[in-house]
């Protein structure tokens, strides 16, 4: 990835064509080099404001300094003390973790059949699921909540956000799907004529196969309960007992209005885990944005 | 000659179909059935959560159409999300997913450098860019004061809201910086070889050789980007609330859409009506518009080229 580049030279033309060749081949590396730095910037610099920002005392924040005069440390740990915070943190962690179990085991099951089995009604199927992948949650918002709210009275709680997810989820159906196409039938009529059921040769067979698309779904899945605010903001902000990090961090700002620094320091604190995440399963992740994207 | 056999091995494949599809029949009964017929009920209906509701006919829609404030602002700034936000978003993936194809040294740093906003919480994402564009003291307009340049209100100007939130948007561009640099690199070789044989300059390249490759691409990013357009929630909901708290103190007894109605979305106006001003029908009357928006735009992604689906086997 990072070999050093010698511009690419013509097979073997006079040497003073071969010299402008070269001049253009180091121009065009210039400026698409500058660009790409230019661009870096602009990707980077916002985290490192905040960063920077998350360091200073409470008065600097509010000053147009750009780099902190002290480096207040401690800025971390007022907010890790903050009550709530932590429960937070694990609130959010039961959300993401737990939801992410369930959907990767609902799911399977789904995208085998859609992939693998012929029946009637299975492009149908995968029309429904896709409409439900593109439909926003703010639709069907109002008989949810009555329905977890008033019959069930378990609004306060996130069992109305980690439930449903026994129940397959869209894109998680879709990607998974989109992944098993392209495993090789043959692989599974061997898998059959050894005398595997399907559930055996989805087990066995398909599994082991499948853990990059696994991989990538559990991934997606983790960052949206990571991210969710519109779910926790709808069943648990009658109960800070059960908020989110994505939730509590408005809720944080709200609370400490004038406090940039520290507001700043616990988006760090929301921002860091998801990309040390990515750091670990880059490839995981690249994969299935492509796959939803460019396959099919 | 008994058919028999057959019937039954048929019917054992029926039922093992069901069974790997249970957990997704049940789901889609419960979570998406049954919610979107109760949707239409309630459109209907006069109901708060408390008692019973009370028929209204279409006296909801006739609210939301004619007197509901809000309704009209949100739908005029979801066609500028639309025409201006998805097209930028559009163009600077693909220059972006260009730039990167053409970067030889340090690719993967400069890849992940790009991709890593895309990840961002958007609640985290929104804060930090509120902070960054705050007009007083934040960083942008610290170096556009320096540099003699104007400096915006951005999330507090109705004006410039918007435009702050493609910039949030333009931020968070890796996930079609992926989708690109992917088709990009599918374009056959030999064609450009041609083309440079031909003599063309590199515009005519990317005009006649790469665009016609990738178009289909070009397609799916931009009808994906106005169905999430129309998901539009949290970052317009947390950078109003966010920014009016800048001024006004406290962000609890935010106005919706601030500045002046400037960052509404029709998703927004479902939370509105049904958990602020707790009149559910007219709540169900958005959530249709909404959906007819949202599936309208899913079918036109669905007969593109067969669309997403793919003959299986």
């Amino acid at each position: 990835m990072t070999q050093v580049l010698d511009p690419p030279v013509g097979l073997s033309p006079p040497p003073v064509a071969r010299r402008t060749a070269r001049r253009k081949a180091l121009l065009e590396w210039t400026a698409v080099h500058s660009l790409g730095i230019a661009a870096a910037l602009f990707f980077t610099l916002p985290f490192v404001f905040v960063v920077l920002t998350s360091l200073m005392s409470d008065q600097q924040a509010l000053t147009r300094d750009l780099v902190p005069d002290t480096w207040e440390w401690d800025n971390y740990r007022k907010v890790l003390d903050t009550p709530g915070f932590l429960t937070w943190w694990r609130n959010t962690l039961l959300y993401a973790g737990l939801g992410t179990v369930l959907t990767v085991v609902s799911s399977i099951p789904v995208a085998y059949a859609l992939a693998k089995f012929r029946f009637r009604g299975r492009n149908v199927t995968l029309m429904l699921v896709i409409s439900m992948m593109m439909l926003p949650p703010q639709v069907i918002i109002i008989p949810m909540y009555l329905f977890w709210a008033k019959q069930l009275d378990l609004s306060g709680t996130l069992s109305p956000l980690i439930i449903p997810m026994a129940f397959g989820d869209a894109f998680s159906i879709f990607l998974l799907r989109q992944f098993l196409m392209t495993i090789p039938n043959e692989y599974l009529d061997a898998a059959r004529v050894d005398g595997c059921g399907e559930l055996r040769t989805l087990v066995r067979v398909v599994l082991p196969m499948a853990k990059p698309g696994i991989a990538a779904v559990a991934l997606f899945q983790f960052f949206y309960a990571w991210n969710d605010y519109f779910g926790p903001q709808i069943y648990a902000s009658e109960n800070p007992g059960a908020w989110t990090l994505s939730y509590g961090l408005e809720s944080f700002k709200g609370a400490h209005h004038t406090d940039w620094n520290l507001t700043m320091a616990a988006t760090v604190l929301v921002m860091a885990p998801v990309i040390l995440v990515f750091f670990f399963a880059q490839k995981a992740f690249v994969e299935g944005v492509t796959l939803t994207g460019v396959k099919g | 000659m008994s058919t028999h056999p057959l019937r039954a091995k048929r019917r054992r494949s029926a039922l093992r179909t069901v069974a790997f599809l249970s957990p997704w029949l049940i789901g889609f009964g419960v979570f998406f059935a049954y919610p979107l017929v109760s949707t239409v009920y309630f459109s209907l209906m006069k109901y708060d959560g408390f008692g019973t509701p009370v028929f209204r006919g279409l006296g909801n829609w006739a609210y939301v159409f004619y007197d509901y404030p809000l309704f009209w602002p949100a739908l005029r700034n979801t066609l500028w999300l639309v025409l201006v936000m998805v097209t930028c978003r559009v163009v600077f993936g693909l220059g972006i997913g260009l730039l990167i194809t053409k970067i030889r040294t340090g690719a993967g740093v400069f890849r992940t450098l790009f991709y890593l906003p895309y990840l961002a919480p958007p609640v985290a994402a929104t804060l930090a860019f509120v902070f960054l564009l705050n007009p007083g003291t934040g960083p942008v307009n610290s170096v556009l004061g320096d540099l003699g340049l104007p400096t915006p209100g951005w999330f507090t100007d109705p004006a410039w809201s918007k435009p702050a939130l493609t910039a949030l948007a333009l931020w968070g561009v890796g996930d079609l910086m992926v989708i690109f640099m992917a088709a990009l690199l599918d374009v056959p070789k030999e064609q450009y070889e041609a083309a440079e044989l031909d003599g063309t300059s590199a515009w005519q390249r990317f005009r006649y050789v790469t665009l016609p490759n990738i178009s289909p691409i070009v397609m799916f990013a931009v009808v994906t980007g106005v169905i999430q357009t129309m998901q539009y929630y949290t970052q317009p909901l947390v950078a109003g609330k966010v920014a009016s708290g800048i001024i006004g103190g406290s962000g609890q007894q935010f106005e919706p859409g601030y500045p002046d109605k400037s960052t509404l979305t029709l998703p927004q106006l479902v939370y509105n009506l049904g958990f602020q001003r707790f009149d559910y029908g007219s709540a169900c009357v958005v959530a249709l518009v909404l959906f007819a928006l949202a599936m309208a735009f899913t079918a036109l992604l669905m007969r593109r080229r067969g669309g997403l689906i793919q003959a299986g086997d």
